[in-house]
């Protein structure tokens, strides 16, 4: 089986600044992949390597199995969804969404008929005669879907696209993007710096920094086991502890993260495999469905803890800012932490499928 | 903290000038009027008015015999515009007019797209210089320049003769309707010097409204499938229309009223706007002055009007 998007070593150097540094991924036909990263990490970079817009300055890049360096985008079977839409604002909405079909030279009454259904898989029948500037930023967003898709390729290529929506829509956005390529059955490349949209949409996500891949994995193995110190802290919140409190709780010189929704107060006795820690709690933030609560440990570390406010009466109600307080957790819960990736992280199972 | 604040001690100690800015901010209709009322009055009274003023002298009554003029209403002069010798005027300025906004958007738009796509910082500033230099320089001088250049014996004859194009320049200078004696005498030369006085002027909004264009939408092209050609077919020139549209305005009426150019290089014959100096100057006839100024303003509406069911604006 040749992969969807396979890349080998790749380099991007801009100047002296190695944009994207030997990166090798293995995206699987039919995958929603995304990549994941602070700004200026390589993901977009990465994007625009696959579209053709850059091309590698060392590496090698498969499209479904065919070398595309030195290929131009409008030679690549794939499409985009940019950023900022970079819908035509001379044409209509219909004309925006045949224009791939004008420029491949399919007849007129045919590429009329396709950018209809196409509009119309984006629920934006019925809007083909505006322009663009008559449109909200989500009726823009799903016509630069409608667009990219009309052209049925086989990578789809997505930049950012729901970075300006609002969460309502964004979230409304991410089921059905999600729904749709489930549908389509078309391997969809997701960059985006938002973790909470990279876990909930994609298969497998690909975590950028600094040019570098840190980790590919499913979304629960990247939250459940983060390979390294970066992504632990860039993929939900963690408790990072390293050093002589590391020694103390875990027995062990190397670093550990716990999250906060795993660490609970203390009550009754501790099981024989919890482990213990002390300290004042020293903030008090509630937000809704949980509570957060900052402890100052008495080696002056903070710790965050997170509860759910899962019962009706509020059982953190009852704890104070000042107070000294107990926390533990099981040992289970830590995960110890590498601060580089191991060599070769780019050959991680594919183990959504 | 332990801090209070007494916020109301700037309140109480104000100056005139901050009480009147404070109304001024307060009712920003009052600003507006202020602001606007004096070019208003320029442009209402001044401007306008005395284009209305010239305008309705084109109703007065030219003596020939006594070479005097009347206040006594007539078409007359109007309807001398369309007399062969003066339709004549108009046909060889209106013809010369759109030669060169053609002429000067072909010459102008691949200067424009590198300065707009391919330079940045110190290349840039280079070429807004180099554009705009020619416009610090006095116009008549320029003109004066070219009938240097252009003439028998030139700078410009030498390099064709160098270049063994004197026959190809023979055949031009022989063709009717552009051609002429001498370079300096030749419809064609007279072109010349049109393109080359105005194109700044095309060269600018072109620059400007491909400045405008998000590369991003080249991106797009391109990743929907457009080869570079199409691109430019269906995108770039497409949005740059507004700019060429703005461009060949200046062009299209600067050379419509350009008075000095066709009397120091061309053939002879008069020009819209020499034909308006030489009534009201050498004859001292006002009222046909005044309707040959009409003629431009007619033409450039219908122009505009033109460029408009284009949809050049459509984009804006």
């Amino acid at each position: 089986m040749t992969h969807a998007v396979q890349f080998t070593h790749v380099s991007r150097l801009f100047g002296e600044v190695k944009a994207v540094d030997r990166v090798s991924i293995d995206i699987e036909d039919g995958e929603f992949f995304s990549m994941l990263g602070p700004s200026g990490s390589g993901k977009t970079t990465c994007l625009r390597l696959i579209a053709g817009f850059e091309q590698p300055s060392a590496g090698s890049i498969r499209i479904h199995g065919q070398e595309a360096a030195g290929l131009p985008p409008y030679q690549r079977d794939v499409n985009t969804v940019f950023q900022d839409y970079a819908l035509f604002p001379h044409m209509n909405v219909r004309d925006n969404v045949a224009y791939g079909l004008k420029v491949k030279g399919v007849g007129k009454a045919e590429r009329i008929k396709r950018a209809d259904e196409a509009l119309s898989m984006v629920a934006l029948e019925g809007y083909g005669a505006r322009k663009p500037v008559q449109l909200s930023g989500g009726q823009r967003q799903r016509v630069a879907l409608a667009r990219a898709l009309v052209n049925r390729p086989r990578v789809l290529l997505l930049d950012e696209p729901l970075g300006a929506l609002d969460l309502k829509l964004r979230e409304q956005m991410q089921s059905e993007l999600k729904k749709l390529q489930r549908q389509l059955g078309i391997t969809f490349i997701f960059v985006t710096h938002d973790q909470t949209e990279a876990l909930s949409m994609s298969d497998r996500v690909a975590v950028f920094n600094k040019g570098r891949i840190e980790q590919v994995d499913t979304p629960r193995n990247l939250y459940m086991k983060p390979a390294t110190t970066f992504v632990a802290e860039f993929v939900g919140t963690s408790n990072v502890v390293r050093g002589e409190l590391a020694q103390a709780l875990s027995g062990n010189p190397d670093a550990f993260s716990i999250r906060p929704e795993h660490i609970r107060f203390a009550e009754g006795v501790a099981a024989s495999r919890d482990v213990e820690v002390s300290g004042v709690l020293h903030d008090i933030q509630y937000q809704g469905s949980a509570t957060r609560y900052e402890v100052k440990l008495d080696s002056g570390q903070t710790l965050t803890v997170s509860q759910a406010n899962s019962q009706w009466l509020d059982t953190g109600a009852h704890h104070q800012a000042g107070q000294r307080v107990t926390v533990r957790w099981a040992r289970e819960a830590m995960i110890a932490l590498h601060d580089a990736p191991r060599e070769s992280p780019e050959i991680a199972p594919c183990e959504a499928h | 903290m332990g801090q209070t604040f007494t916020g109301s001690a700037p309140m109480q100690r104000q100056s005139p000038l901050r009480h009147f800015s404070n109304l001024l901010y307060r009712r920003p209709n009052l600003y507006l009027s202020l602001l606007l009322i004096p070019p208003l009055l320029w442009f209402g009274a001044i401007y306008l008015g005395s284009l209305l003023g010239l305008l309705w002298q084109g109703f007065y009554t030219f003596d020939d015999f006594s070479m005097t003029v009347t206040p006594d209403l007539t078409l007359a002069n109007f309807g001398a515009l369309f007399n062969p010798a003066n339709f004549d005027v108009i046909r060889r300025t209106l013809t010369m007019a759109v030669a060169v906004s053609i002429a000067s958007a072909i010459v102008a738009f691949p200067i424009a797209y590198y300065m707009a796509r391919y330079t940045t910082g110190k290349t840039k500033a280079f070429f807004y210089i180099a554009v705009m230099m020619p416009m610090w320089a006095s116009y008549i001088v320029k003109a004066y320049a070219w009938t240097l250049l252009l003439a028998k014996g030139g700078v410009a004859q030498w390099f064709v003769q160098h270049l063994g194009l004197a026959p190809v320049l023979q055949w031009l200078l022989s063709a009717p309707g552009i051609g002429g004696s001498t370079l300096s005498t030749s419809h064609l030369g007279r072109f010349m010097v049109f393109v080359y006085i105005w194109l700044p002027f095309m060269i600018l909004p072109i620059q400007a409204s491909l400045e405008r264009l998000p590369p991003s939408l080249l991106h797009a092209s391109a990743d929907l499938g457009a080869t570079p050609r199409q691109t430019f077919m269906q995108v770039i020139l497409p949005l740059s229309v507004p700019g060429i549209a703005a461009g060949s305005i200046f062009t299209f009426s600067l050379t419509l009223g350009d008075f000095i150019v066709p009397q120091l290089v061309g053939p002879p014959g008069y020009f819209i706007g020499s034909m308006v100096y030489a009534q009201q100057g050498a004859i001292g006839n006002m009222p046909m002055a005044a309707a040959f100024t009409l003629v431009p303003i007619v033409l450039i509406a219908i122009y505009l009007a033109i460029v408009k069911r284009l949809g050049a604006f459509d984009a804006l």
